[in-house]
């Protein structure tokens, strides 16, 4: 044995952190290496999240554009028409008149081609000089429930619009709805912090599970598993150029909640980026976990879209009110991280929280990481056997 | 390591198994194997597919637990020193896991991190392997634009860049052209002649002939142990294949695939 042979193995240490840094250090550079050659993955890494956050950001769209409201006008008054006009000069309403047939109207209301029809009875102009009031009748599509809503609160702040100009001081209708913090009603401010969260579990869960599946494919995981290196060191080698990779998807995606979607950011841009890398970290490393069960590149994936998208999607609070949830839904709701993510992303961005409002999510997201990263760690070495 | 242990290590065998066994379910694919490879010594395992040579190889490189049995690998219980022997050898595996998007340099250079050697004493080694192996003129190219044969001195250059005293090659000159073969085992020559220690599996049988010595495995069973001169004596044959023949088949082979020879040449069993 040469001089030097002996020096490597007697002289060096590789107990030391020093050596596992290193070792950590190679790692990551490798991995590194194989983000910015395969250029189809980063195109996909980039890009896939923002395509997500805008497709899924107009898809998920509740608001209401335009309403096409047929009239049946049996009155023919100038009160009548002062009323057709009030809904006329709308944003919401788009008018069409039946010409008195009740035929047409009924004919497109079930093509839903119109989504609301209104009845203005032929004493409509006569009982409110003699009475003070008069009813007319609004016909709402409630197929979609969520838009029959808004139609008939709309029309009902119209119908009080004509009632005071009528009468003064004395509304018809006394009904009128007050909506705070998103007066708007833009459902983007609800559904853009939900899209950033599925859309980062998503990517991080996928960018992780591939990559032992990919040295298991490839040979090179036995290889390495010859040499001195330890699971925790390829597992914390695997995740830091990915964890970078990730963060720079959030802050990507952030960006465009906040400039295409016009979501206000009204608290610690910081704070939140620090706490999304937590949130981050619970998807790398599932998706390790994942990598050390899954055989496969392909079933890495598939595993990794299946743990991600769906309890995301339905158990985090993102589409569907927890609290409407059955309980034992609820239950299983405590193990999705994003439903803690959620608190946090819409706390900083609509209501401006601090740091002691997010406390307790962003403890439970630490430790699932944590948890997540030593189960990763544990797996590795036993797995890999046979 | 310590003085002490480097020392049962001057002493001792390079590698030595005592009745190591490893089953799979019912499935016995290494059946108490005892072996004792000494320094320096090029030691080749033949046997067809299946005979267990790759579970034993693995065994010994601590990618799997024996279930029964004892390994020791330059003088350190692979069961309880596990890491240790892990710096001590070079493995590599019959696939050349080598990163298809790294190039020769950056393939040599993360071996040369996973060991613990960078900065100057790495580009030192890193210059000396591309010499030894004449991969200069590929440093940069990726690896996956490697013809095969280059492929496979890469891998043995990223087993061996840390120069470890003992290195186990799992069917290194499989599917390799028989000139790229050839110059293949005169570098595993020059490394046994620098002290190195190599464990060699093959299934090509004129291979034997460039070990110091052999064992024949079938079955998960060492059938027959000595020099390949020693084996041909023995069994009254001119060639190793002779004997294998011989040996597994009586007069007619049955766990034997019939040879095959992909590219012209004879002497190639299984595949």
């Amino acid at each position: 044995m040469s001089p030097r042979a002996l020096n490597s193995l007697f002289l060096h240490r590789p107990g030391t952190l020093q050596a596992s840094l290193r070792r950590i250090r190679a790692l990551a550079q490798k991995e590194l290496y194989h983000i910015l050659r395969d250029f189809r993955t980063l195109a996909i890494v980039i890009l896939m999240p923002i395509v997500q956050l805008v497709m899924f950001g107009y898809a998920l769209n509740l608001e209401i554009q335009r309403v096409d409201l047929g009239v049946l006008d049996y009155a023919r008054t100038p009160l009548s028409r002062q009323l057709i006009s009030c809904f006329e000069g709308s944003r919401l309403f788009r008018v069409f008149s039946m010409d008195g047939s009740a035929e047409e109207a009924d004919r497109l209301f079930r093509l839903r081609r119109l989504q609301a029809v209104l009845v203005i009875p032929p004493r409509f102009g006569e009982e409110v000089e003699r009475r003070g009031f008069s009813t007319v009748q609004l016909l709402v599509d409630a197929s979609d429930p969520n838009a029959g809503t808004l139609i008939r609160d709309y029309s009902r702040r119209v119908v009080a619009g004509l009632a005071s100009e009528k009468t003064g001081s004395q509304p018809l209708l006394d009904f009128r709805p007050t909506i705070l913090f998103n007066p708007d009603l833009k459902s983007a401010y609800f559904f853009v912090p939900g899209i950033i969260a599925l859309v980062l579990v998503m990517i991080s869960a996928l960018l992780t599970s591939i990559t032992v599946a990919r040295e298991r494919e490839m040979g090179t995981l036995e290889a390495l598993l010859a040499t001195p290196v330890r699971p925790h060191e390829i597992v914390v080698g695997k995740v830091l150029p990915y964890a970078a990779l990730a963060l720079v998807d959030a802050v990507f995606v952030l960006a465009v909640g906040v400039l295409l979607y016009r979501v206000p950011l009204r608290g610690d841009p910081l704070l939140l980026l620090l706490l999304t890398a937590i949130y981050l970290a619970t998807g790398l490393n599932l998706g390790l976990i994942l990598s050390t069960v899954a055989r496969t590149q392909q079933v890495a994936m598939i595993m990794a879209m299946v743990t991600t998208l769906l309890p995301t999607l339905l158990l985090s609070g993102l589409i569907f009110p927890i609290a409407s949830m059955p309980g034992w839904l609820q239950a299983l709701s405590y193990l999705v991280p994003a439903r803690y993510y959620l608190l946090i992303v819409r706390g900083i961005l609509l209501k401006g929280s601090a740091w002691a409002h997010l406390v307790q999510p962003s403890l439970v997201l630490l430790g699932m990481s944590l948890l997540l990263l030593a189960v990763s760690a544990r797996r590795f070495r036993t797995t890999l056997e046979v | 390591m310590t003085r002490a242990s480097a020392d049962r290590w001057e002493d001792g065998a390079a590698i030595q198994t005592v009745e190591l066994t490893r089953r799979f379910g019912s499935f016995v694919a290494v059946e108490r194997v005892s072996l004792r490879v000494r320094r320096g010594e090029v030691f080749g395992l033949l046997g067809p597919n299946g005979a267990g040579k790759t579970t034993l190889i693995r065994m010994l490189c601590g990618l799997l637990s024996p279930s029964a049995g004892s390994a020791f690998v330059a003088g350190l219980d692979v069961a309880r020193a596990g890491e240790a022997v892990r710096r001590r050898i070079g493995y590599m595996s019959q696939r050349f896991s080598l990163y298809p998007d790294l190039t020769v340099e950056e393939n040599l250079t993360f071996y040369g991190g996973v060991y613990g050697i960078r900065g100057k004493p790495l580009r030192t080694r890193l210059e000396e392997v591309l010499a030894e192996l004449a991969l200069g003129p590929f440093r940069e190219s990726l690896a996956r634009d490697l013809p095969l044969g280059y492929k496979q001195r890469l891998a043995l250059g990223c087993a061996m860049l840390h120069e470890p005293p003992i290195l186990f090659l799992d069917e290194p000159t499989s599917g390799v052209d028989p000139r790229a073969r050839r110059s293949f085992w005169d570098l595993i020559h020059r490394k046994a002649e620098a002290g190195t220690t190599l464990l060699v599996t093959t299934h090509y049988m004129e291979e034997a002939e460039y070990c110091h010595r052999i064992a024949i495995m079938d079955s998960g069973k060492v059938i027959a142990l000595g020099s390949p001169t020693r084996l041909k004596e023995e069994h009254g044959c001119e060639s190793i294949q002779q004997v294998f023949l011989k040996l597994l088949r009586g007069d007619g082979g049955s766990t034997w695939q019939t040879p095959r020879s992909p590219s012209g040449e004879s002497g190639v069993l299984g595949s």
